[in-house]
């Protein structure tokens, strides 16, 4: 700004002011208050000077002069001081005069630019400070609610505590109680077991004085009632109670206890024995099996030489206690037990080798060797399956036979009595036969009674139809004749309205060779769907005057039809009428229709 | 299988002699004896009153009929009819009466367990042994007959005495390690006595013959107890039902626990067979494979029940016992070992309809025989693995290791079957019913299948 500043005229002082009050309003509103009182100023300023009451009037200028100069002065400014042109004049020295404003310019510039620094300063202080407060509330809050919390767990913190010792003292009373029902139980106890045995005594007591007393009263009825004494089972001779008996029964004791101890030593013996044959073949073939596989593991093992000597060590012992095994004494015992040890720890050492190598195989073939078992296991199970199938069979068959064999034998046995039964039931069977035989027969006239009437009803039938076809032929043949008209008027006047329904009955009957159009079910689809000839035609016409699809294919012939028409209209009973008013009615809307 | 007619019988008192021979019933007041083989009356005795029990002598030649309500015990000859003998407790009363091992001398306990009087046939002389203590079973003798071991009370312990059968001697008496003695039984060979506490404590105690105490076993505390105890006919095993629903086996060298046999409520083991008992009233169907029903043909009036064998997760009915109750009907309160010491039939009481069957050589369940009703007796073929089992109705039920069978009795009226006994052949059983006995014949061929 300063540098700018030099570049910068002086008349364009004002200017810049305005530019950068300007700048200062756009750079914070907060100071715009500050700024518009310094702004206000100018123009005051300005104002003051046009006014002519102001500072300086041409009056006073020497003394504004002077007053200027001190002013100066006491600025610091001394050396340029203003002088008046000419004293007592109005003019200026210009030079002194300029200097001095210049440099008023500059210190007003400075202060300027420090009074907006200090400005800054402040809005950062302020900023700061505003920051500085807010976390300090926030703090303050905190606080609070810390000491609000920590009150809070003190408190329950007390209640805890009064809790704990409420419920001490309710430990203490259930102790209390508890020793106290303890001593009380104890004090049952003994209570009752001195009673149980003082009531035990008594008993005692009062059977020792009522056996004294049966005793005593010389019970006459405690006796033995034999006929004659039997002997001993062993027919020995019973023997005083003598002292040589009782060592004898002692002798006889220990002897039992003896034959008993030599009986379970010699069992043990037995079994000490068997056990230590198994151990010493274990041990063999542990050896055995351990021997030719020494040397591969060693090779690769990186303490093979502490094995070396272990083994070295074991085979020592191992033959030692083979040779002291048969003498079973203490410390051959303990070095068998010893090298057992030993050979089962490296035959575990190498099972767990091979364990972790069967696990590596496994996980490179797992897929096929998988399948390949469960395949088997399936077959097998299959197999089995069948085979207990057949057993089932079989054991079914069997018992069926079983079953067979038990009624045939029952059938021997009442075989005679069965006779009669027999025959009751073959009679009744007969009778039973009889019956429906008898059913059957009437089933069979009535149906030969059907049978007849239908053969009637068919000959009759025939018969009608005979006569159909006569009057047919005889139609078709009238029809082809030149007099059709009147012919067929005559014959279609003799006909019946039921005769009419009949005719394509007859018509399939006499045109069997075309069986297209007998298989079609009413006269007006058949005539739709084969090209008629003549004589259909006209037959058709008489039959269905208003159909449209005869009407359009056959315009020609149109005036031979409606001359039918009129015919059948003319000659038709009196209920026919009006249906044939409709049709007269409905052929004449048509042919207008057709004409226009 | 065959089946005898039915013969009437009282008090369900109806034994074989011990050679076998002799088949002896009362009837109310009267003991027939019969030919096992033919069934004929042999001997026909008329005693004093109702009997309430009934004995043979080891010699099967006498036969001892006690007459409890009046203290009398009557003893019959079978090869002298009119020899007898009466032996009258008088006032003093009789609660028990059975042989000494010899068959010369008969041990009466009188009422109130006052006493155990020894008489003698031989002699007609008679011995007292004092405090006898009233017990599950307080008698018991050695199997080889020689050592009769005798609980006893006095000054409120427990003691054993052990006398010399031949002489009644008293060969050793000491005191027991027990609470309140509940039993005692002299293990197979003799030498080693098993005595347990009652059931409000779990103690076993192991005396040998001179009463050193060899083992004590206890498997758990504040509980009730020990409810059963057997030995193996091979002394080998010792088995404890508990009220826990366990057996436990000791072994006859360290008397240490081998294994614990739990009867649980679900089978999962896949490897014991569980056969379930399924009734149904409609014919025999073609389909039923189950021999009998082919060589019966019992199409007669009853419900047919076969087994039929359930897949392994198999769900047993078990009833709750009431806490409240004394002796709740919880616990292994059956055990039998078969005659070769391989298997072990069990029955827990809150199970009642099931019996299981283990294997002592596998230590394992081999079967569970999951009945309609509840299992009133059952009993091993005295010489081949076989069980029968009745469960009071008219059926017979047999097990062995090749399968299980139902047998319908073909008796009219219809024989409910509450209890039985095999012959000590094992080719026949005595199934007793309420009144009415009946002999099934096993078919020799058919078992040998």
């Amino acid at each position: 700004m300063e540098e700018w500043w030099t570049t910068v005229p002086i008349g364009t002082s004002l200017g810049n002011y305005e530019i950068s009050s300007i700048s200062h309003v756009t750079m914070s509103p907060s100071r715009q208050n500050n700024l518009v009182s310094t702004h206000s100023s100018f123009p005051l300023s300005k104002s003051s000077y046009n006014v002519i009451s102001a500072f300086c009037t041409e009056d006073n200028i020497p003394q504004c002069i002077s007053y200027i100069n001190q002013e100066l002065d006491s600025l610091g400014l001394s050396s340029t001081c203003i002088e008046a042109s000419s004293a007592g004049g109005a003019g200026l020295n210009t030079v002194p005069a300029l200097n001095a404003l210049y440099e008023l310019m500059q210190i007003h510039r400075r202060d300027m630019s420090t009074l907006e620094e200090l400005e800054k300063e402040r809005l950062k202080k302020s900023n700061t400070l505003d920051h500085i407060q807010m976390n300090n509330s926030r703090l303050k809050d905190q606080l609070e609610l810390s000491i609000r919390e920590k009150s809070g767990l003190h408190e329950t913190e007390r209640q805890l505590q009064l809790r704990i010792k409420t419920l001490q003292s309710c430990l203490k009373t259930e102790k209390d109680e508890v020793q106290k029902l303890q001593s009380i139980i104890a004090g049952r106890a003994s209570q009752s077991s001195h009673d149980a045995k003082r009531k035990e005594r008594e008993a005692a007591k009062l059977k020792e004085r009522l056996s004294q007393l049966l005793v005593d009263r010389r019970d006459k009825k405690l006796a033995i009632d034999v006929l004659n004494c039997v002997g001993r089972s062993d027919g020995k001779r019973s023997h005083w109670k003598t002292a040589k008996a009782t060592v004898g029964h002692e002798g006889e004791m220990y002897k039992s206890l003896l034959n008993d101890y030599e009986a379970s030593q010699r069992s043990l013996m037995l079994e000490n024995a068997e056990l230590k044959k198994v151990l010493q073949r274990m041990k063999k073939e542990m050896m055995h099996i351990l021997s030719p596989h020494q040397p591969s593991p060693r090779g690769a093992a990186a303490d093979d030489s502490r094995d070396q000597a272990n083994s070295d060590g074991e085979e020592t012992a191992g033959d030692s206690s083979r040779e002291t095994l048969d003498q079973s004494c203490e410390h051959a015992r303990e070095q068998l037990a010893n090298s057992i040890r030993q050979q089962w720890r490296k035959l575990r050492k190498h099972m767990e080798k091979l364990d972790s190598q069967a696990s590596q195989v496994q996980s490179q073939l797992e897929p096929q060797q998988e399948v390949i078992p469960r395949e088997a296991h399936e077959d097998e199970m299959e197999r089995m399956r069948r085979e207990v199938q057949q057993c089932k069979e079989f054991i079914q068959a069997q018992q069926q036979l079983l079953q067979q064999q038990l009624n045939t034998s029952f059938d021997d046995e009442t075989a005679a009595l069965l006779n009669d039964c027999y025959t009751l039931e073959e009679k009744e069977r007969l009778k039973e036969e009889w019956r429906l035989f008898e059913e059957q027969k009437r089933n069979f006239e009535r149906e030969r009674k059907n049978f007849t009437e239908a053969a009637i009803r068919l000959g009759r039938e025939k018969r009608a139809f005979e006569e159909d076809r006569a009057s047919l032929l005889k139609n078709q043949f009238l029809n082809m004749t030149p007099f059709t008209d009147r012919r067929r008027c005559s014959s279609s006047d003799g006909q019946s309205a039921l005769s009419i329904r009949s005719e394509p009955e007859t018509r399939m009957s006499s045109t069997k060779s075309q069986p297209v159009k007998s298989s079609t079910s009413t006269p007006n689809s058949s005539q739709s769907a084969v090209v008629p000839s003549t004589a259909e035609l006209y037959r058709t016409l008489r039959l269905i005057p208003d159909s449209s699809t005869s009407r359009h294919s056959n315009q020609g012939r149109w005036q031979e039809s409606s001359s039918i028409e009129d015919g059948d209209v003319r000659v038709k009973s009196k209920n026919r009428v009006r249906c044939g008013d409709f049709s007269v009615f409905s052929l004449g809307e048509d042919e207008n229709s057709l004409t226009s | 299988m065959n089946f005898s007619e039915v013969f009437k019988q009282s008090n369900q008192l109806c034994k074989v002699s011990p050679d076998g021979k002799y088949l002896a019933t009362c009837v109310q007041y009267r003991l027939v004896v019969r030919d096992v083989s033919t069934l004929q009356i042999l001997q026909l005795y008329t005693c004093l009153d109702q009997i309430s029990y009934m004995d043979w002598s080891s010699d099967s030649l006498f036969i001892l009929c006690a007459m409890y309500k009046r203290g009398l015990v009557q003893v019959w000859s079978l090869e002298q009819p009119d020899w007898h003998c009466k032996i009258d407790e008088g006032s003093i009363g009789l609660v028990s009466s059975r042989w000494s091992p010899d068959g010369r001398h008969i041990l009466n306990t009188t009422e109130f367990h006052l006493r155990v009087t020894v008489w003698s046939l031989c002699t007609k002389a008679v011995s007292y042994i004092k405090y006898p203590k009233a017990c599950q079973k307080g008698i018991d003798f050695s199997r080889d007959g020689c050592y009769m071991a005798l609980a006893e009370r006095r000054d409120c312990k427990d003691y054993v005495s052990v006398f010399v059968c031949d002489d009644w001697h008293l060969l050793r008496h000491f005191e027991t390690e027990t609470q309140d003695l509940a039993g005692l039984e002299w293990s197979p060979n003799g030498c080693v006595l098993a005595v347990w506490d009652s059931c409000l404590e779990y103690k076993v105690l192991l005396y040998s013959l001179d009463g050193r105490l060899l083992s004590t076993y206890s498997a758990y505390e504040w509980s009730l107890g020990v409810k059963s105890v057997t030995w193996s006919p091979s002394s080998q095993f010792l088995a404890i039902g508990s009220f826990d629903e366990k057996v436990r086996i000791l072994n006859h060298i360290s008397w240490k626990k081998i294994t614990q046999f739990d009867h649980p409520a679900s089978i999962n083991n896949t490897k014991a067979v569980v056969y379930k008992e399924v009734e149904k009233r409609t014919a025999v169907g073609t389909d039923d494979l189950s021999l009998h029903n082919i060589t019966m043909g019992t199409t007669f009036f009853n419900t047919q029940s076969k087994y039929e064998i359930c897949p392994a997760p198999v769900q047993i009915p078990v009833v709750k016992p009431d806490p409240d109750r004394a002796n709740p009907k919880i616990g292994v309160s059956t055990l039998a070992f078969s005659s070769d010491s391989r298997y072990l039939a069990t029955k827990n009481d809150n199970m009642a309809s099931v019996v299981w069957v283990w294997d002592m050589q596998k230590l394992s369940l081999v079967a569970v025989l999951e009945q309609t009703s509840a299992v009133r007796c059952f009993q091993w073929d005295p010489r081949r693995p076989r069980l029968a089992l009745c469960t009071g109705n008219t059926k017979l039920y047999l097990w062995s290791p090749g399968g299980c069978v139902s047998v319908q009795v073909p008796t009219e009226g219809g024989l409910q079957v509450q209890s039985l006994n095999w012959h000590c052949s094992g080719d026949s059983l005595i199934l007793l019913g309420k009144e009415q006995l009946c002999l099934c014949y096993m078919d020799i061929d058919q078992e040998d299948k």
